[in-house]
């Protein structure tokens, strides 16, 4: 009780807001355990407001879901001596590993152009990338292949009007994740936009990781190499050892 | 049911995996050879990233070549002390093989030289032993077998040692060369490289034909062993995971193999193992050679 009033205070003490996200996530962590194939994260949330509501320009939600950002060597095939190999490669500084972004409205009506750059809602925005080699003219051509694998990995993802948005105060929608998610934090935002200028962000994060045996599994391989190296080849070594043992003894009667 | 890898990092149906690793057991079975070299391209089919590929089919063949070996042992068709030479060279081939496979993982070609491998061995070894099994079924026709005693350059090196079980004496040059490229080859393709071996220590070596397969597996085991723990500390691409569906299919199917392999004619079989390689060896040729449909690639850092 002594909470929610400290909670119900510090709401009135944040400075007035016109529109504002109050935001409900699904699950706050998704675990990669040993039967993991993808996950859907719902998103709901409630808009408040201490004026009444304006209907024109209607109210629209972007909902961004961000994996953590890595560095990406993109590479390009060129045929050599008939064969295709590696041959030209652009270096990405940081790219999402993971990037879905919802829409209550076709794209050019939720979010304008200057408005995506400062807040960097849609994919392009979301990769950053420094520079290319000298010899590579066109390095764009990089980054648009970036972004087309991994939308076609489902890595990367733009899904306008699934947002669904009720009497412009409740939203929700759900993101699906693929099974070939990294592990991290995933950052969430919910933007408010009225005529296309963002009016209200909230962020809130997920966490993604393995647990139970992955978990160990993996940060064994990671930490103790040597240690993972030997106990698979003992593995190995027992199951060879027993399958031969077990059979020649049902052979044997 | 999908089981989740947590090397990989891909989420793969379980029973493929067994299927996978069951069918080449049978094949492992029936004609004597590791399937190591059949099992890592079909990986790659499967979307297994090729460095994981590698590496836990070195594993994988550690568990099959044990299991294959002890039978040998009962039988005393081991060459312990020609074993033991061939191993030597197999350990530095196999430590030149990972230091290549991560200079060249370095440079992104990695996947490039594994393929190319494939190719030129499975292209190699399923041509000559689909022209061999041909000529032999043609000669059995005509009823005329032909025996050769192979008394090559090898016998004119320095270094002799008297191989007992082989009844051999010859200079541990060879041997120890014969192990350290099959080395290399375990190391880069993930193989146990028994299909080059074997081949090798009977027309190269003239080792008599009975005791080959059991020195080549017992070689092979440490190995692709020392090949696992060098992928397992350098890369961390072994799969336990992995690597115990595929056992788990590959020990029952070789049992099944083993059953099947007796009733069936040894010519057909050697066709049959010939086709398959020369058909796995294409895909991977046509990979290459054909425009792919995406002209790039992600490699993360």
């Amino acid at each position: 009780m002594r909470v929610l009033a400290a909670l119900l205070i510090l709401i009135a003490a944040l400075p007035a807001r016109a529109e504002e996200v109050v935001l409900g996530l699904s699950r706050t962590n998704v675990s990669i355990t040993t039967d993991f194939d993808g996950s859907d994260i719902l998103i709901f949330g409630a808009v408040k407001r201490e004026v009444a509501i304006q209907s024109d320009p209607p109210l629209q939600v972007i909902v961004t879901v961000e994996g953590p950002l890595e560095p990406v060597t993109v590479w390009r095939k060129a045929r050599k001596l008939g064969i295709w190999v590696n041959a030209e490669a652009v270096e990405i500084d940081s790219a999402p590993s993971f990037y879905a972004v919802a829409t209550s409205a076709p794209w050019n009506q939720s979010i304008t152009a200057v408005e995506d750059l400062r807040h960097k809602v849609s994919i392009p925005r979301a990769i950053r990338s420094v520079g290319a080699p000298m010899d590579i003219m066109d390095s764009e051509a990089f980054t648009e292949a970036l972004i087309r694998v991994r939308e076609q990995q489902g890595l990367y993802r733009v899904e306008e009007e699934s947002v669904e948005l009720q009497e412009s105060t409740l939203f929700d929608t759900s993101i699906s994740m693929p099974a070939n998610i990294s592990e991290g934090r995933y950052l969430t935002r919910v933007f408010l936009t009225r005529a296309g200028k963002v009016i209200s962000v909230h962020e809130s994060e997920i966490q993604v990781g393995k647990v139970g045996l992955e978990r160990w599994l993996f940060t064994l391989s990671r930490q103790m190499p040597l240690a993972y190296g030997l106990l698979s080849l003992a593995i190995a070594a027992l199951a060879g050892w027993g399958a031969s043992a077990l059979f020649r003894a049902i052979r044997s009667g | 049911m999908q089981i989740y890898l947590p090397i990989a990092e891909v989420s793969v149906n379980v029973f493929l995996l067994l299927g996978l690793g069951g069918m080449v057991g049978v094949l492992s079975g029936m004609f004597g050879v590791g399937g190591g070299f059949l099992i890592t391209p079909l990986l790659f089919f499967m979307g297994i990233p090729p460095a994981v590929a590698v590496a836990t089919g070195a594993n994988q063949i550690v568990a099959s070549s044990i299991s294959g070996v002890l039978a040998h042992f009962k039988r005393k068709t081991v060459d312990l002390r020609m074993g033991l030479v061939l191993l030597a060279g197999g350990l530095i081939g196999a430590a030149l093989g990972v230091w290549i496979f991560n200079l060249l993982k370095g440079l992104g070609q990695v996947d490039l030289l594994v393929r190319l491998c494939y190719v030129v061995f499975l292209g190699i070894i399923g041509g000559l032993m689909f022209i061999e099994s041909l000529n032999a079924i043609f000669k059995s026709r005509k009823g005329a077998p032909r025996k050769r005693r192979h008394h090559g350059w090898v016998h004119g090196l320095p270094f002799k040692m008297r191989f007992r079980t082989s009844g051999l004496y010859i200079s541990a040059i060879p041997p120890m060369l014969v192990g350290l490229s099959v080395g290399v080859l375990s190391a880069i393709m993930g193989v146990g490289g028994g299909f080059i071996m074997v081949p090798a220590m009977i027309y190269l070596l003239g080792m008599p034909t009975k005791v080959v397969v059991g020195t080549s597996l017992f070689q092979i085991i440490f190995v692709t062993a020392f090949t696992t723990l060098l992928h397992a500390t350098t890369n961390y691409t072994v799969d336990i995971m992995l690597a115990l569906v595929l056992i788990l299919g590959g020990v029952i199917g070789a049992q099944i193999g083993t059953a099947f392999g007796t009733r069936l004619k040894a010519e057909q079989l050697r066709i049959a193992l010939a086709s398959l390689v020369l058909l796995v060896c294409g895909k991977l040729a046509l990979d290459l050679f054909i425009t792919p449909s995406e002209i790039y690639e992600l490699v993360a850092r």
